[in-house]
């Protein structure tokens, strides 16, 4: 047995380490061990001249752990049914409403301001959970990694940005504030969220969920309509 | 090693056995019907059936499914380091896709809250 997947195993575990303990002493959103650990590979394969191949040999596996992960997003969901109960229609028109605009605002800005198809594509799933973007980009003809890079800017912008902007629009209800977040802003988002408060977090776990879903299926229907090639 | 470790190991392969089942059906139903959604979706929603019927009882899923949802942001980074390879198209394309994400976030936030809080006024005590 070869050892070549020993490099980017080791390097994967150990950079998402590193950037933990980042985290832990710098609290903002800009310090997202996603984006950390993501910069710290870069940068080492690109000083040490390593081949992005060789890396992947090893982050393969990683990315394999991925398929049982999406499905297991199934048990906060179940976990958290009651809001589906309580909550069920203002969570389905909230994320049917932020799930379409998210997908058109994507499409249509980037398209109108001359991105290419492969950008597009890959910035059409921007708002939803990132393991679900890179399937749905590589479904529409978008590329993987862009979309899931892409995912993670999108997720720091709006938990950034999106609590003083729903506050100047007077959104108050801690229902409609986890809704916008999590559909917006994916785990990010939803990790924000939870400061405001468990029901605004709750809500945002779900919406996250289900707009990953809601889009997985709409977006390659959708496609074809809005960017014809 | 004593049984309750074992048990807690038992219980975590079964999950993770469980969890890639619902994933491998997911893959048999995409190939079979050809829809053009993630296998692991699918393998999502199946799940989430399955626990809402109570075929599937949430002890034997949540250990693993707290294990890899603990460190999800890990599962992908080896994918996101891939965006390495695009260097050129990012650095041609920064300003359109710098407004992209600004931009339509906050329309998708603005639209997402709208329309939930329309559903969820609490009687007319939240209007001002």
């Amino acid at each position: 047995m070869n050892g070549a997947p020993l490099f980017g195993v080791l390097v994967t575990c150990g950079a998402w380490l590193a950037a933990l303990a980042l985290r832990e002493r710098a609290r903002t959103p800009w310090a997202n061990p996603v984006l950390v650990s993501v910069a710290a590979i870069i940068l080492l394969l690109w000083a040490a001249d390593i081949p992005y191949d060789y890396y992947a040999e090893g982050g393969a596996m990683i990315t394999f752990l991925l398929g049982p992960a999406v499905t297991a997003m199934a048990v906060p969901l179940y976990r958290r049914r009651n809001l589906l109960i309580v909550h069920g229609r203002a969570i389905a028109v909230g994320v049917s409403c932020g799930g379409v605009t998210g997908i058109l605002t994507a499409v249509w800005i980037s398209g109108g301001l001359g991105a290419g198809a492969e950008t597009v594509l890959s910035l059409a799933p921007k708002s939803v959970t990132a393991p679900i973007a890179m399937e749905v980009a590589a479904e529409v003809g978008g590329l993987p990694p862009l979309a899931a890079a892409l995912v993670i800017v999108t997720g720091m912008a709006g938990a950034v940005g999106g609590p003083p902007l729903l506050n100047a629009m007077g959104i108050r209800d801690p229902v409609a504030r986890g809704l916008a977040l999590g559909v917006a802003s994916h785990g990010i988002g939803t990790a924000r969220a939870y400061e405001e408060g468990e029901e605004v977090g709750a809500v945002s776990s779900v919406a996250m969920a289900l707009n990953g879903a809601f889009t997985a299926v709409l977006l390659p229907l959708l496609v074809p309509w809005i960017w014809p090639t | 090693m004593n049984s309750s470790v074992n048990a807690n190991s038992a219980r975590f392969l079964l999950g993770f056995t469980l969890l890639c089942l619902f994933w491998a059906l997911g893959v048999l139903i995409v190939n079979w019907t050809g829809a053009p959604i993630p296998a692991n979706v699918v393998g999502m929603g199946l799940l989430a059936a399955g626990l809402w019927m109570g075929w599937v009882r949430l002890e034997w899923v949540a250990a693993a499914a707290d294990g890899l949802l603990r460190h999800l942001g890990l599962l992908f980074v080896p994918a996101g380091a891939g965006v390495m390879l695009y260097g050129e198209i990012i650095r041609g394309e920064l300003w359109p896709i710098a407004v992209t994400l600004i931009a339509g976030t906050a329309l998708t936030l603005a639209a997402a809250a709208w329309a939930a809080r329309a559903f969820t006024r609490r009687g007319e005590g939240d209007r001002p």
